[in-house]
């Protein structure tokens, strides 16, 4: 267990860790080093680093859960140690899994009689998750194509263009074609109509979000579910829908019970959602549900045969860590409906407060709406003296970490700065926050705006040439040019980030 | 933060939890509850729960890491809630994971030049970076075989028929096909010939293993380096090698240094090995090398552009923690390759006590060998009377988990069983083992054989009518043996547990 020959020198134990001689060399990058360090020196210096990394509570960018009950952080920690995939060592880990997956495709109404069991597979994130629910409706179209006589090589999806970047992946990997509809200035994200409109007989699925990563908006999967099966019955396509709920599903069955989006519509086949955003675990957990067992594809799922039991499994992972599915039970066995529905009514009471003192400032305007997932998305009313990336620099100094984004097409133009509204985002650091903001709006006052000083320098030259008279147009031309130069070489500098963090 | 309303009834904190009602009431499966309950009750009842889990560190059927050193569980738990993925939050611990991917891939003798970056990423486990490896091979296949303006739809790998099980799911959710090189009673790994064989025009790698899971055996990569040379000369096909080193790869550069099985050899261009195993992580990590930028199509890699720094992607999975990749390093940095090699050299030895405790009680073959993962796989020498499968159950009795498996084709009338040595499996574990073998084995010996006894009912009814009788006593015969055969085959585990 403890390696015997670690200590090279034989009084190395007695030097404090700061004392000894590792806080003095350093550390090789690139190599493997030749010679072993002591434990607690291992410790330290990489304990040492990584206070230079954002403090994850103050990480506003991320839907992510950042904060969990000690009891719940003794039990991750008692099984850090379980291989989750050791279905057969493992069988009380493997019956949690079990529990949590029923117990998710009923909170979506999942049509399961009260004896039968759900079908659906924990993962390690909403990522893996889409590749499976894309990979079955992949696999059941050709099935369907091949049966017809028809090519099946060109598989397509439509989804909106708001959509997180494991879509894309998805899309890239598996061969798959992404139709995305574009969004628009004021509607950012997928329109059910022009969804419906793409829809061709190669389209394996339409994939609708319950809380887009921009804006936290909850898309209209009534609406699309209704178009689509009008178009269903002239075509006979039969072509279904995949609700991504990574951050909404657990947030509509609490909040917004009557809003109709799971399989309570008939045409969606599959559903996923990730535990650690909204269903309050660290990260490393997501799940996927289908309806039933004719939407997953028999052909995809493995059969392990342990001594005794038949374990179907159908993952992309397969050794990893146990330690978040129990994570994930504990959270449902604790709070309960109840507990949850309370979380979620605190984060929408906190965004509240947020937006309305962020809207009291008179210098933001509001981009997320009300329903959806508690954040607060909003753009600077004038962006011309400073711009949303300038206030996300500032507000670093503080220690928060607010990302700015530009959107997608069509709506390039809309630069946002996001706060997501996490469980341990209390009304105190909200507080906190605001006059944060309003300090950093004073700063940003005060100074001489960038682009116009060097715009300003750039029409005093002119007038000074304008003297001589020489070549009018021509300077004009000149000024117009380089206050184009400048302000592409800002946009530049202040790099976009559309579709990064989750 | 703190709940306000979780207490439903005033007296509630005062009870213990066994006190409590929530131990008399039996927790829903299928639906949330409605309500909730304190943290202590739902602590105690999970943890009591998984008290019915095998214990992790007798499981010696897994290779994954049990054990780590107590500092750094202590980074694990300050790290657990950081997203891996947020690279501009999290700047250190992205630069942890580069450091990891240029260590190990000076570990596998990747040609990099001083102060050239590796071309790697750390993955949640072998699965995924096989996956990854395996996507690149495919991707670069295909954009070779347009150039050509050939057919790209029927791509396929060869492997051998000993592969992990997440390699027939790559082939069956990519989309590729396998061909496998079957085994044969005696030769547990692919044969390099046949597999060099087996290669042709769609082939977009070959895939071989160092450490195979089913005895620990390293195949002869240089081997078929050499063969797949001469033939790509031949053919002009530049088929390459993926080394799936999950096990094998933190071990061979610390005690078979002059084996080459790496980027030592031209043909190889990715290679993957788990974290979790001899990497010294606890479940969770894997890591995915290439050889250089070549051999990883750009079309695969995502550019995320944080606020001044464009970092490339090319991983399935995107949140996830970061503990592992911090665990990861720590271990790379507290042992160095002293350490590392120390800890092998002790695995080897271990594994060494328990062979031959096992063949001083002279009833076992010892299938694993003498080159490769430290683990020991055995059979009986008879088993007419005791299968493996009854030893393994009978070792249960005594907290071991010792698996049996049935080799895949057209090896599977030899069934094994398995120990792997890990780190904490001392040699004072492994003399312990040995004693409750035998144990086992004295037990078995005074049970009635299950097959025998049928036997000999069969016997006495059918001494009547000669003919007839002497074509029952076979059928009879056959039917047990096909039974039996049956019941070991639906119990047996091939491709399991990695």
């Amino acid at each position: 267990m403890v390696v015997t020959t670690t200590v090279s020198d034989a009084d190395e134990h007695l030097h404090c860790t700061f004392a000894s001689r590792y806080a003095r060399t350093s550390l090789p990058r690139f190599k493997m080093p030749e010679g072993s360090m002591p434990k607690e020196a291992a410790y330290q210096i990489v304990n040492d680093e990584l206070m230079l990394d954002g403090n994850p509570r103050l990480n506003l960018a991320s839907f992510v859960t950042t904060w969990m009950e000690p009891e719940c952080d003794k039990l991750i920690m008692d099984s850090i140690n379980k291989n989750y995939v050791d279905m057969d060592e493992y069988p009380v880990t493997t019956e949690l899994q079990n529990r949590c997956v029923n117990m998710i495709a009923h909170l979506f109404h999942a049509p399961v009689g009260d004896d039968e069991t759900a079908i659906g597979v924990g993962t390690v994130g909403s990522s893996e998750a889409i590749m499976l629910a894309g990979l079955a409706f992949k696999r059941k179209w050709e099935a369907k194509r091949k049966a017809q006589g028809k090519p099946y090589d060109k598989p397509n999806i439509v989804t909106g263009a708001n959509v997180q970047v494991c879509w894309e992946k998805f899309a890239r990997y598996f061969e798959v074609e992404l139709k995305e509809v574009k969004l628009k200035e004021g509607y950012y994200v997928m329109d059910p109509v022009k969804a419906v409109e793409m829809v061709d007989e190669n389209t394996i699925c339409v994939a609708a979000i319950l809380g887009s990563t921009l804006t936290g908006e909850f898309e209209d999967v009534k609406h699309l579910s209704e178009l689509l099966t009008e178009k269903n019955k002239t075509t006979g396509w039969d072509t279904p829908i995949h609700v991504d709920a990574a951050s909404g599903g657990f947030i509509a069955p609490f909040l917004f019970p009557e809003l109709e989006w799971d399989f309570r519509l008939p045409l969606v086949k599959s559903i996923n959602v990730s535990g650690h955003k909204y269903g309050l675990v660290y990260a490393g957990v997501g799940w996927v549900i289908w309806r039933s067992k004719e939407d997953l594809p028999e052909e995809l799922v493995f059969h392990i045969n342990y001594l005794g039991s038949d374990q179907p499994t159908f993952t992309l992972n397969f050794s990893k860590g146990s330690s978040q599915i129990i994570a994930q039970y504990y959270q449902f066995i604790r709070l309960g409906f109840e507990g949850y529905k309370s979380i979620m009514e605190n984060c929408m009471e906190n965004a509240r407060l947020l937006r309305e003192e962020i809207a009291k400032t008179g210098k933001f305007e509001i981009v997320s709406k009300d329903v959806g997932v508690p954040l607060v998305a909003f753009a600077l009313k004038d962006g011309s003296r400073y711009t949303v990336f300038q206030i996300s620099e500032s507000l670093r100094r503080f220690g928060w970490i607010v990302p700015a984004y530009t959107m997608p097409p069509d709506a390039e133009h809309i630069a946002v700065l996001r706060v997501v509204i996490r469980e341990d985002f209390s009304h105190s650091l909200a507080e906190r926050f605001v006059s944060n903001i309003q300090k950093v709006l004073k700063e940003l006052d005060e100074l001489p705006p960038r682009v116009s000083t060097k715009a300003a320098h750039v029409t005093a030259v002119t007038d000074e040439t304008q003297k001589d008279n020489a070549d009018q147009p021509h300077l004009k031309k000149s000024a117009m040019e380089t206050q184009k130069e400048i302000f592409n070489y800002w946009r530049r500098i202040s790099d976009k980030k559309t579709s990064g963090v989750c | 933060m703190v709940l306000s309303k979780t207490t439903s009834q005033l007296d509630e904190s005062v009870h213990s939890t066994f006190a409590s009602r929530y131990v008399r009431h039996s927790l829903p499966r299928f639906t949330m509850p409605e309500n909730s309950i304190p943290k202590e009750a739902a602590f105690q009842i999970i943890n009591d729960e998984l008290m019915l889990d095998g214990n992790p560190r007798l499981n010696l059927a897994s290779f994954v890491t049990t054990w780590m050193e107590p500092e750094c569980d202590k980074l694990i738990m300050d790290s657990i809630n950081k997203n891996y993925v947020d690279m501009d939050e999290y700047p250190v611990t992205t630069e942890l994971q580069n450091r990891c991917v240029n260590i190990i891939a000076h570990l596998f003798n990747a040609p990099l030049g001083d102060g050239e970056a590796a071309v790697g990423v750390g993955t949640v486990g072998s699965s995924e970076a096989i996956m990854l490896a395996g996507l690149a091979f495919k991707r670069k296949w295909q954009n070779k075989m347009k150039a050509k303006g050939k057919p790209y739809d029927k791509p396929n790998i060869v492997t051998g028929a000993n592969v992990q099980v997440c390699w027939e799911k790559f082939a069956r959710y990519f989309e590729v096909e396998l061909k496998e090189v079957k085994l044969r009673e005696g030769y547990y790994v692919m044969d390099p010939e046949k597999a060099v064989e087996m290669v042709d025009e769609n082939t977009i790698c070959v895939a071989a293993i160092l450490g195979s899971t089913l005895n620990g055996e390293f195949e002869d990569v240089k081997r078929l380096n050499e063969l797949l040379t001469e033939k790509n000369k031949t053919t002009g096909w530049d088929t390459s090698i993926h080394v799936d080193a999950a096990s094998g790869g933190f071990i061979a550069p610390f005690i078979y240094p002059e084996l080459e099985w790496d980027f030592r050899l031209p043909l190889v261009k990715s290679i993957n090995v788990s974290g979790h195993k001899y990497g010294l992580v606890y479940a969770g990590i894997g890591w995915a090398i290439w050889r250089s930028k070549e051999d990883l199509p750009e079309e695969l890699i995502f550019h995320i552009n944080y606020l001044g720094t464009d970092q490339p992607t090319f991983t399935l999975n995107f949140s996830k923690g970061s503990s592992q990749v911090i665990a990861q390093y720590y271990q790379l940095i507290r042992l160095g390759h002293e350490g590392y090699k120390c800890i092998m050299e002790n695995c080897q030895e271990n594994a060494k006590v328990l062979k031959e405790g096992l063949e001083k009680t002279k009833r076992f073959n010892i299938v694993s060998k003498e080159n490769g993962v430290p683990l020991v796989a055995f059979s009986l020498k008879d088993n007419s009377s005791h299968t493996e499968f009854e030893v393994s159950e009978l070792l249960r009795r005594f907290g071991w988990i010792v698996p049996a498996y049935t080799m895949p084709p057209n090896a599977e009338h030899v069934t094994v069983l398995r120990v792997v040595i890990r780190e904490d499996f001392s040699r004072t574990l492994a003399e312990r083992l040995v004693s409750d073998i035998e144990k086992v084995l004295q037990e078995l010996d005074n049970l009635p054989s299950r097959v025998r006894m049928k036997l000999a009912g069969s016997e006495e009814t059918a001494g009547k009518h000669d003919d007839v009788v002497k074509k029952t006593i076979n059928d009879v015969q056959k039917e047990i043996t096909a039974t039996w055969r049956k019941f070991a085959a639906d119990r047996k585990k091939t491709k399991g547990v990695c």
